[in-house]
């Protein structure tokens, strides 16, 4: 569980995030939705600490992480695996060092056992075939399923996705969402993913929170969600044919 | 104003640099790739440079001191005595400035700016540490070693072109063994690690503070080699200062 309460964060006086207090579920694939700029990105990384919270407590499970010195955050960190809107893999170093990388930095595992763990991780997203390339060697959806590798290299407890499909045809979207929803489910982790697909909210949203503005503008299920009692959010939703069919029915 | 925050986010920067690092391994690993790509990858642009810049010197003093009262030996000397004192450290030191700096915050403020050294945080390593100290350590082994190759190259150059029928090889020769003083040496590699410290880690800098877009990428490796260069002639004049 990931929980935030109060979470205040501006730049140069302009406020981001304004009073937003959420629970994330474990085992549970949690959605963060919004409109472009509504506030998404800087949610995740505010949660992550990868931005300080103006105000506001952030806590894993029951450790509050806010409170942490530099050096105990580290052993949350090892915890947390992240994918980064654009990837971010490195593209100084092949899919396999990419992945690797955090065996390299936390582990004491010899170089055969990294290895096994490497490739377990990469047959996972279906890239056994791919650990020689570069990142510019790769399809869009390719980089997603490396930065899920390297996410998931450690065993997280905690998952963060920054858009995981944006950019990708709607059949790969659901390919990496499905891939997302069942390493969830399979590792017992708490998965935050942010997203402004549609498709992904019906297919995985089993916990949504929507973002306007800088507020938290409603919560609930994917059950709920169409039948919400709430103009931006209805905006937002109905914005998308298919969820304007799906209501029909 | 301006200035003095920007000297102050530099010494934070340097400060997380130099914190004690988790796992000597990977900055090892690292440092010898820099070595590569940094040190080992400019040798061709030193010699191509120092080789031509030797030979005009040594031209234009056989032109300069064609004189019946001077010794034409002493054209070989002052091409020596060029090349040690200045054009191997400052003028090189402001040529790798371009080369090796623009390519340093370039790569470090692409790096910012797609989230990859937001990805290195996340593993919980010192990002400004694992990028930047591997690239400080081996320019300050490798810059001298190009100072010292370039005086070498320079004065082959200059060589040629007495070969050539400037003047006599003996006399240039003659002239490069005259009053050979292993402190200039000393004096300009010395000049030269510390051109290597602040091309560096200004690079490092400016790369590490991008944001935006590749606009901004773009002027920071600018910056970055602009800064750089001023800074190289303000410590050439206190060093030389300091040490002559
Ligand atoms: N480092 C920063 N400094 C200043 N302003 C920022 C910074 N990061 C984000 N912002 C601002 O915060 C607002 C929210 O940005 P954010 O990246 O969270 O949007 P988002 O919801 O992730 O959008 P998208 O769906 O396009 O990724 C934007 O208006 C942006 O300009
Ligand atoms: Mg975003």
């Amino acid at each position: 569980m990931i929980k935030c309460e109060n979470i205040f964060k501006s730049f140069e006086g302009r406020t981001v995030l304004n009073d937003i207090s959420v629970t994330f579920e474990t085992g549970k694939t949690n959605l963060i939705i919004g409109r472009s700029g509504s506030g998404k990105t800087v949610l995740l990384k505010t949660l992550v600490g990868l931005h300080e919270p103006d105000e506001g407590e952030i806590y894993f499970d029951d450790t509050c992480y806010t409170k942490l010195s530099f050096k105990q955050r580290k052993a949350i960190r090892k915890d947390i695996g992240m994918i980064f809107q654009g990837g971010a893999l490195i593209d100084a170093s092949t899919v396999y060092e990419n992945v690797k990388l955090p065996l390299d930095l936390f582990t004491e595992q010899s170089e055969a056992e990294k290895r096994e763990r490497v490739e377990f991780c990469l047959e996972r997203v279906e890239l056994s075939h791919a650990p020689h390339l570069y990142p510019s060697e790769l399809s869009g959806g390719m980089i997603k399923r490396a930065a899920i590798a390297r996410a998931i290299v450690l065993n997280p407890r905690y998952l963060f996705c920054d858009e995981p499909n944006s950019g990708l045809d709607p059949q790969t979207s659901i390919v990496i969402d499905n891939l997302i929803q069942s390493i969830t489910r399979e590792y017992n982790i708490t998965t935050i993913i942010n997203t402004h697909d549609m498709n992904s909210v019906m297919e995985i949203g089993e916990k949504i929170v929507y973002i306007h503005t800088g507020y938290k503008w409603w919560e609930g299920t994917k059950e709920d969600i169409l039948y919400a009692d709430n103009k931006e959010l209805n905006d937002f939703v109905f914005a998308s044919a298919m969820a304007k069919r799906a209501r029909g029915k | 104003m301006k200035f003095l925050e920007t000297l102050g986010r530099y010494c934070i920067l340097m400060g997380k640099v130099f914190s004690r690092p988790e796992k000597w391994g990977i900055y090892y690993r690292r440092t010898i790739a820099e070595l590569d790509q940094l040190g080992v990858g400019s040798m061709a642009l030193t010699a191509i440079i120092s080789v031509f810049i030797g030979a005009v010197i040594t031209i234009q003093m056989a032109i300069t001191l064609d004189t019946p009262f001077i010794p034409q030996m002493m054209i070989g000397y002052a091409t020596k005595e060029t090349m040690i004192l200045e054009f191997s450290s400052t003028v090189i030191a402001i040529i790798l400035a371009g080369k090796v700096g623009s390519n340093i915050a370039s790569e470090i403020g692409t790096m910012r700016i797609t989230e990859q050294i937001d990805a290195l945080e996340i593993m919980g390593v010192n990002s400004a540490a694992y990028l930047i100290l591997p690239k400080i350590i081996a320019t300050m082994i490798f810059f001298p070693f190009l100072a010292a190759f370039s005086m070498i190259v320079g004065m082959f150059g200059g060589f040629l072109v007495a070969r050539m029928g400037v003047m006599l090889p003996s006399d240039y020769i003659d002239g490069l063994l005259y009053y050979f003083d292993s402190y200039e040496i000393t004096y300009s590699l010395v000049k030269m690690t510390v051109f290597a410290f602040l091309i560096t880690s200004i690079s490092g800098f400016y790369g590490y503070y991008a944001k935006g877009n590749s606009l901004e990428v773009g002027r920071a490796s600018t910056t970055a080699v602009v800064v750089s260069s001023i800074m190289i002639m303000i410590f050439n004049l206190l060093l030389t200062q300091l040490m002559r």
